[in-house]
């Protein structure tokens, strides 16, 4: 029988919060191993370079150098997606940006470990830069990989579901924008931190600040020539990750290679500056968009162009570049849709997953767009996508299915509470309010290397003392996933989530696989694997309890750390007699739970990125005021609704809320990685420029709840959807206030300072992109979308032809 | 992490002492006060002394004398916080109370002190990073290489002064004491800083700053207008340090500084002479603006558009001036 949530939703303590808030929680860099050595990396200071020579032996001579490591020890290439295997550990033969890993160190202390760096001589022969998606075209013949599609252009897509074209020719109102979003990095507190035991049984162990374990177990394994079942990963408490600790790193791979070489433990902590350059942060994009519109404002076909300069590795690129085109459709019905894209290699450090991976771009060229799009329809931007609101339980024209849907919520509670309808376009000038809405996944469908294994997995132990120890190869990166796993057993257990759950994480000797912490997965994937394995050690307590305490088992309810009678609630015994009546009756008591996506309808080439057992949705309201005379730009305040499903827990859902606010504020503000003289510009963090919790402003969070048949008690994510409104808002809400419209990131005051002098002259006051990259793009991939009635296949009897660029 | 390099510690126990230290070793000591300044330059390996000499147990240095009638003499180790929170100063200098609380953060301001920031070394961004960055432009001439990347044409560095009090105090028309074994010397502030981003300062290596001399408050009023990033704790990219004297409702006597947008901070006369004899009223106020706007000067080195930076000028004048005519807000 089942009692009242007495857990879920609630806002209980965070597992970790005690330790972390006083200072004792373990980090990476805080482990120290008898013996242990210190590494430090030596960088390229060149962009793009052959390396002719490296000559390592005035640094093995110094004095208290244990090792010194260069790339032709670790020649087996490495890279988070089976389709990219581009990285090596340390650089062979080339240099592919300023801050490539070169050659490595280990040695007594940090200290002396910088000191033989300084040592090594490296002799390089310059090739040209290419810093832009358009020297990456211009200069095909510089190939930064031998392996990319053609030139320096990755990869390069094209698909087409429905007729667009004549969607948008037949449609009242056809417009076509371009936009740009700046690049920009995860800035993480705690910087990457690894370190490595190679010991006397043959066995590595690694601990590393790292998102994804399972897949640095498997990277590790490959490139050093160890038998899987001989290294262990260990994912330490993570400082914050935001997606830049998702990829295998050079620095990981190095330490265990040093230690293997020199039988000690070996640690490195990244500076600031190497962090900049591990990077796989948000992509620069420009995109087209074009769109046609019915003079209800109902959409009638869109059409999707996107450039990723995607810097000098393929990392999650080849994802990336899906992903901006594939959730445009799970906000608005599109009837015909088109996506176009394509990611250029550059010599800059890597871009990948950050927050929102992929989407941010596309969900703020859009939303300006519908912004727009009202205008010109002189339609109210919230009424505008009211109109073309998806439906709930409906498939895509991509073919993503959709299950719960509490955007249109979302809508209303941020409507209100900003008091849109007598504030928008009423506020004086300089002061004025910008909508935006989005979604995004609670988990990607697919793994990143084709299995059919479960995607997370949670085992249970439960002990006579009353204790429920849990084991999950999930690692917490702040976000409170481990929170969310105590939570979710002790709901269904009834004990408390603090003191009657140990959580064993992370740990590839311990721990059965989940696939890590990204693409928002794992409340969701372990949420449910942990549900199936609490119940399946209820399940083996009811039968046992029953039977001595004379109650049927059906009124049996497990709650408060009792179990008890539901009829006579003094009837029962304590949670630690029921494991020790089903342990006498059955032996020891542990259970295992697991969780597969299901199968998403999409079945063309291309549809693995985008697919979710359950969307999550969010809608955000943006006060900007805008000071005419400086351009200045203050954001007093941010209203945000956001359907999560059902809350885990309450507090931890709003702290995703605000952090996605926090950093969505960032990236329309001021954020940019840019380079300048083929470097990183502003590699520190004084430098880069992030808001501060100071510089926050005031947020209104509302929580939707509209439970999703496919999350655990109804669960959808909150660590990256709720970012991704936040940037348009805050260019709808500038254009509100001032009528100059930033189609580029970040909106400064420079650009609208800009844009107020050329409405003074009369011009449109508009900054931004008015070029695309030349591309070619191939013909598309058609496919019949469900209302043409298609099967979720491609059109058959058309074959991809690639023309290749122009020459 | 980031390491310092070696270094020899030296902590004296007297200035007599101290500026002893310092002629011994010339130019390959640095005096170390708040080190919130020195040590990331150390790190980076852009300064790289021998000897590093502690100030923070002179004493001489800590006290805040005086009164504000016949002005106050605020030791050069005294820091940004208890400057900013000294009754005295909050009463009859608030606009150095709350520059002092425009500093960085409030940690910065908990270490940091006034000497330090007037002697603060002059800022550019292809000089601030890491010995290896540097490496990967082939330095510049501050530190190692042979040109300023700035305005790779030119002779001289042009790093950007970024202290946040020298604009207010040489609009005050503040005085600095310069101790050395040699004897000591009291020079206006303004004459404290040189128009090169190498050698910005006209202090020996041998000298310290010990203290800072505030005018006499007589009826003059000041402030310091700060243009930066986040108001949380950026450096300045322009700075505005303004300061009148009325004689019934007309200027009598005016100073007007710019900050971050050169290597010294300078003083701009034709901007003053633009509110003297008149009412500060916006005609006035715009006059001024618009002569500190032709002299202001930025270049591409901080945070900022250049371009903006310099619009921003005038924007930045008239506000200060505004404030000369209205109460100046407590820190």
């Amino acid at each position: 029988m089942k009692a009242p949530l007495r857990v879920i939703g609630t806002s209980f303590r965070k597992t970790d919060g005690m330790a972390k808030t006083t200072g004792r929680t373990l980090f990476a860099d805080d482990l120290v191993l008898p013996g242990m050595l210190f590494a430090k990396i030596l960088r390229s200071t060149r962009p793009h370079a052959r390396i002719l020579r490296i000559d390592t032996s005035r640094a093995e001579r110094h004095a208290g150098v244990a090792a010194v490591l260069t790339g032709q020890a670790m020649p087996i290439r490495f890279g988070i997606l089976p389709v990219s295997q581009d990285e090596h550990a340390l650089a062979i033969d080339r240099v592919r940006y300023v801050g490539d890993p070169v050659a490595a160190v280990a040695a007594v202390d940090e200290d002396t470990a910088e000191e033989a760096l300084r040592l090594i001589d490296v002799e390089y022969e310059d090739l040209p830069a290419i810093m832009s998606f358009e020297d990456a075209v211009r200069l095909a013949d510089t190939r930064i990989h031998e392996d990319s599609q053609e030139g320096n252009l990755q990869k390069v897509v094209a698909m087409q579901f429905g007729e667009t074209d004549q969607a948008i020719a037949g449609a009242d109102v056809a417009f076509e924008d371009l936009v740009f979003y700046e690049g920009n990095t995860h800035l993480p507190m705690e910087q990457h931190a690894a370190a490595a035991l190679f010991d006397g049984d043959g066995k590595l162990t690694l601990w590393s600040a790292t998102q994804t374990p399972h897949y640095v177990h498997r990277a590790l394994a490959k490139v050093l020539e160890l038998r899987p079942s001989c290294v262990r990963v260990i994912a330490t408490p993570n400082g914050g990750g935001f997606g830049g600790k998702s990829d295998p790193f050079s620095h990981e791979i190095v330490v265990s290679k040093l230690s293997m070489l020199t039988g000690r433990p070996v640690k490195i902590t990244l500076t600031r500056e190497e962090v900049f350059y591990c990077h796989r942060g948000r992509h620069p994009v420009t995109m087209w968009v074009r769109s046609g519109f019915t003079k209800e404002g109902r959409i009638a076909g869109l059409r999707f162009r996107t450039y990723l300069d995607g810097g000098a590795h393929g990392s999650y690129g080849v994802a990336s570049t899906y992903y901006t085109g594939a959730l445009q459709t799970v906000t608005y019905k599109v009837p015909a849709y088109t996506f176009e894209g394509a990611r250029a290699f550059t010599n800059k450090p890597p871009c990948g997953p950050k927050r929102g991976h992929g989407t941010p771009q596309p969900r703020f060229a859009l939303e300006i767009h519908m912004d727009k799009a009202a205008e010109k329809l002189g339609i109210d931007p919230i009424e505008i996508r009211r109109r073309n609101l998806v439906e709930s339980n409906s498939v895509t024209a991509n073919w993503l299915r959709i299950g719960s849907c509490g955007l249109a919520a979302c809508m209303d509670a941020v409507e209100k509470g900003s008091n849109w309808k007598e504030r928008h376009g009423k506020l004086p000038r300089g002061h004025g309010l910008g909508f935006a809405v989005s979604s995004y996944l609670s988990g990607a469908g697919l793994p990143i290397y084709w299995n059919d294994m479960p995607h997370s997995a949670v085992q249970l132990k439960l002990d006579r003392s009353g204790l429920v120890t849990a084991f999950c190869g999930a690692i917490d990166i702040g976000q409170g996933s481990d929170s969310v796993l105590a939570g979710i057993i002790a709901e269904i257990l009834g004990i408390d989530p603090i003191r009657d759950i140990r959580l064993v994480m992370a740990d590839t000797d311990l721990t059965p696989v989940d696939l890590g912490s990204y693409s928002s997965r794992v409340t969701l994937m372990m949420g449910n694997a942990a549900i199936q394995a609490a119940e399946r050690a209820r399940e083996q307590m009811l039968g046992p309890v029953s039977k001595k305490l004379g109650i049927p088992r059906e009124r049996l309810i497990f709650a408060e750390g009792r179990v008890f009678d539901a009829e006579d609630p003094s009837k029962g015994c304590t949670f630690a007699e029921a494991v020790q009546i089903a342990e006498a009756a059955a032996g020891s008591i542990g259970s295992m739970g697991s969780y597969v996506p299901p199968r998403s309808p999409g079945r063309y080439k291309g549809a693995g990125v985008g697919p979710s057992p359950a969307y999550s949705f969010s809608a955000c309201v943006v006060e900007a005021k805008v000071d005419p005379k400086t351009g200045w730009i203050e954001i007093p305040k941010v209203w945000i609704g956001h359907d999560i499903g059902r809350s885990i827990n309450e507090m931890l859902v709003i702290g995703q809320v605000e952090g996605g606010v926090y950093m969505g504020l960032g990236e329309a503000l001021m954020e940019e990685q840019t380079f300048r003289r083929n470097v990183h510009k502003i590699p520190s963090m004084l430098d880069y420029k992030s808001p501060t919790t100071l510089d926050m402003p005031e947020v209104v969070t509302y929580l939707i709840e509209d439970p999703d048949p496919n999350g655990p008690f109804g669960a959808k994510e909150a660590g990256q959807g709720p970012l991704l409104p936040v940037v348009p808002a805050v260019a709808n809400a500038v254009y509100n206030a001032v009528g100059v419209r930033i189609d580029e990131l970040p909106i400064t005051p420079e650009r609208v300072l800009k844009g107020l002098d050329l409405v003074a002259k009369g011009k449109p006051g508009r900054i931004g992109p008015v070029a695309v990259p030349k591309v070619d793009f191939p013909p598309p991939l058609r496919v019949r979308t469900p209302w043409e009635g298609g099967d979720g296949t491609a059109v058959k009897g058309e074959t991809q032809v690639y023309r290749g660029q122009p020459s | 992490m980031m390491r310092n390099p070696k270094f020899r510690y030296v902590a004296p126990t007297s200035v007599d002492e101290a500026l002893r230290v310092l002629a011994d070793h010339g130019p390959e000591a640095m005096p170390i006060a708040g080190g919130t300044d020195l040590i990331p330059k150390m790190k980076r390996r852009q300064f790289e002394p021998k000897v590093v000499i502690g100030l923070s147990r002179l004493r001489e240095l800590a006290s805040i004398d005086g009164d504000p009638a016949s002005g106050l003499v605020v030791g050069a180790g005294v820091t940004l916080a208890e400057l900013r929170d000294n009754a005295t100063v909050r009463q009859a200098y608030p606009a150095v109370s709350r520059t002092m609380s425009l500093i960085a953060n409030p940690l910065i301001q908990n270490m940091g002190t006034i000497g330090g920031n007037l002697c603060l070394d002059t800022r550019c961004n292809y000089y601030d990073q890491t010995h290896s960055w540097r490496e990967s432009i082939d330095f510049c001439m501050k530190k190692e290489g042979k040109i300023c990347w700035v305005a790779p044409s030119s002779p001289r560095c042009w790093a950007v002064t970024s202290t946040d009090s020298a604009p207010l105090l040489i609009a005050m028309d503040a005085r600095v004491t310069l101790r050395s074994v040699r004897g000591d010397r009291e020079i206006p502030a303004g004459d404290l800083f040189r128009d090169d981003g190498m050698r910005w300062l006209d202090k020996e290596p041998d000298e310290l700053l010990t203290a800072v001399r505030l005018p006499a408050v007589n009826g003059w009023r000041a402030t310091y207008r700060k243009l930066r990033r986040r108001g949380s704790i950026d450096f300045p990219v322009l700075g505005v340090g303004a300061w009148a004297r009325f004689e019934g409702d007309r200027v009598a006597e005016a100073r007007i500084v710019l900050g971050a947008v050169g290597s010294r901070p300078h003083e701009v006369p034709e901007a003053s002479s633009a509110l003297i004899g008149r009412p500060l009223d916006a005609d006035s106020i715009a006059s001024a603006a618009e002569a500190a706007y032709a002299r202001g000067k930025p270049l591409d080195n901080t945070d900022f558009m250049m371009n903006w930076r310099k619009r921003m000028i005038r924007e930045y004048v008239t506000r200060a001036l505004g404030d000369l005519g209205s109460p100046i807000p407590a820190a």
